[in-house]
């Protein structure tokens, strides 16, 4: 069901007066399909004092920003939010709305969703318009929200011709963040907010929030460890291993699942996305979730027990052998080497 | 003061057990291939839930659509301690997505009535969307917190909640109704109670007792008998929510599964290096040579 407009709208989620780096890699991506639209690609910027975040949004190519600007709404609260927005779409009707798979886009997306009856697809792993038939009937310049499906090594192509506006949620790293060559200074178009009552029933007692501790996104070399490492011994010699070769430690998410690692440094669809030099894939059979997370690595060692391993697919280097084993005299070999 | 709870439960094909044969061709999972697991995040919720109640009194009622199956669910339910639970069962639901289930569970929580919190775990296994809470709540038209970790209080009409968020953590304090998504590790689930399950494991749902029953008056007396005893399953179909058919199950439904594409990884073979201490030495000579450490 087209709605006649052509406009991509990202929302860009911002800490202490900086976007957050999903945001600008949506609008990075946004530019991309908008052009394919022959549409305006809109920023949807809600907070208080936000003039810095503005000027990297018109870095990373958004023509325009519609500013919410109010000191109630410094910092994100679903229901004011959540209700602006409904309001903008409603009123404005864009044509694709893009959102980070944060802990904020989660929030906020499904309420869009559910009260603008779109569809949403979660955890996309790549976005492009193009034409679908769908029931016989062609649909042009559709928004194609593409995600490995559940269980398999398969991707499917989810598309919505029936709803008005298409959504979509990126998790951060998937997409590549671009600036302009030639940055100009897009159109401010401000939105006036009146505070209602509904807007007070959660109130913020407390907030803690650190900058994200992690390396592992832009770490040059990264161990990872699966389900078939086996028990967490052995996992703690993978720590031992990225330590010893200057390595950041990540894990599947069924290493996840059984306590090995935290959630944090889960790689893989449902976590972060990573571009190392040197990836280290121990234990891990290579399931398409995760190798959409790993596949962009420079270089690939697998070590699995299992020789038929579809890791062994992706990888440049296989090693066919007990992982305890071989990580040990990885590592032994490794610091003999230096000496 | 007291507090009652709606708890949103879902029964997941044990995303830990998949083999080839339930994809079916057009990328869609034959679900009734599947062992089936009571979605651990809603456990979580309905544990919460029960705790609150056990300090502060109130009832807890659990739902959950589904298919016939989702009785064996809803069972677990009543024997860790809910007190009522419904299924929302209809031909008419299969091939919801997100949108249309949260739009038949948030009728199927209108037709139930009052209530101060409304919990869900904070996302099924078998989908990772974490969207049906959300967007139930909007449709509710009552606030939400998810990803909840903790309930620390409840008194006068309003509840405190540490959430997390990225990087952190906000403590919220909301008015009630509430809907609440919360986390695994938000508590442990209690192990069924042996006396419940003693009690409640003749307990059916109205899809059950059909298979039982050979005519439609039967079937009414087999129900009325079981509801005395209180092992009826209330069990509502789209007729009895008296809801719209085109916003439910796949016609409901704006997501479509366009295309399918099974992923050939990339053939370009790889270098098969022995486990071997020689082996591997000349795999890091390599690397090492190429810069790729330090």
């Amino acid at each position: 069901m087209d709605n006649g407009s052509r406009e991509v709208w990202v929302f860009i989620e911002h800490h202490s007066g900086r976007p957050a780096d999903v945001s600008l890699e949506l609008l990075s991506k946004g530019r991309k399909l908008a052009e394919k639209l022959r549409g305006p690609l809109k920023g949807i910027l809600i907070g208080h004092e936000v003039d810095a975040v503005a000027k990297e949004a018109f870095r990373f190519g958004a023509d325009e920003l519609l500013v919410v600007d109010h000191p109630d709404l410094r910092d994100y609260r679903t229901l004011p939010y959540s209700r602006i927005l409904c309001e903008l779409v409603e009123e404005r009707q864009p044509r694709v709305i893009l959102y980070g798979a944060t802990f904020i886009g989660r929030d906020l997306a499904p309420r869009i969703a559910s009260n603008s009856a779109s569809g949403l697809t979660a955890d996309c792993t790549d976005l492009q318009i193009g034409d679908a038939t769908w029931k016989k009937q062609q649909h042009q310049d559709l928004l194609l929200q593409i995600r490995p499906a559940f269980g398999g090594n398969i991707v499917a192509t989810i598309i919505t011709p029936d709803a008005k506006v298409q959504m979509a949620t990126v998790r951060e790293g998937v997409m590549e963040m671009v600036p302009l060559d030639a940055p100009c200074d897009g159109k401010i178009t401000k939105i006036h907010y009146e505070p209602t009552a509904a807007d007070q029933l959660v109130r913020i007692v407390e907030r803690h929030r650190e900058e994200k501790r992690s390396n592992l996104k832009g770490a040059s070399i990264v161990v990872a460890g699966g389900y078939g490492v086996g028990s967490k011994k052995t996992f703690d010699m993978l720590r031992e291993l990225a330590d010893v070769i200057g390595a950041e430690i990540a894990g599947s998410r069924a290493a996840v699942d059984a306590g090995f690692i935290s959630r944090e440094q889960q790689v893989g669809q449902t976590g972060l996305t990573v571009r190392p030099k040197l990836y280290i894939a121990c234990g891990i059979s290579g399931a398409i979730q995760h190798v959409a997370g790993m596949q962009e690595a420079n270089r690939i060692i697998a070590i699995n027990s299992d020789p038929n391993a579809p890791i062994f697919d992706v990888c440049h280097y296989g090693i066919v052998g007990d992982v305890a084993s071989v990580i040990s005299t990885f590592t032994e070999t490794y610091k003999k080497k230096l000496k | 003061m007291k507090c009652n709870s709606i708890v949103m439960v879902k029964q997941v094909p044990d995303t830990s057990n998949i083999s080839g044969e339930v994809m079916r061709p057009d990328g869609t999972v034959n679900r009734a291939k599947l062992p089936t697991v009571f979605n651990p995040d809603d456990k979580v919720a309905l544990e919460l839930a029960l705790e609150l109640r056990d300090r502060f009194g109130g009832k807890v009622t659990a739902i959950t659509m589904g298919p016939a199956k989702a009785g064996d669910l809803l069972r677990e339910c009543l024997y860790m301690g809910a007190d009522d639970v419904y299924l929302i069962t209809d031909r008419k639901f299969g091939g919801a997505d997100t949108l249309a289930t949260s739009y038949t569970l948030s009728e199927a929580i209108k037709k139930l009535g009052s209530y101060d919190l409304i919990f869900a775990g904070r996302q099924a296994i078998d989908g990772d969307t974490a969207q049906v809470g959300p967007q139930t709540a909007e449709k509710l038209h009552i606030p939400q917190i998810t990803y909840a970790e903790k309930i620390i209080d409840l008194k006068e009409g309003k509840i405190l909640v540490k959430r997390r968020i990225d990087g952190g953590y906000e403590i919220l304090e909301s008015s009630m109704p509430l809907l609440i998504t919360v986390l695994k590790e938000a508590a442990t689930p209690r192990p069924f109670k042996a006396r419940r399950l003693m009690a409640l494991k003749n307990a059916r749902t109205r899809l059950e007792l059909e298979k039982e029953a050979s005519s439609p008056e039967e079937l009414e007396k087999l129900i009325a008998d079981y509801a005395s005893k209180g092992l009826y399953i209330q069990t509502w179909s789209r007729e009895d929510l008296g809801i719209e058919l085109e916003r439910c199950g796949i016609e409901g439904s704006p997501t479509k599964v366009h295309k399918v594409e099974s992923v050939v990884l990339s053939s370009e073979g790889h270098q098969q290096i022995p486990p071997t201490s020689e082996g591997i030495g000349n795999l890091l000579d390599s690397l090492i040579g190429e810069h790729f450490f330090g």
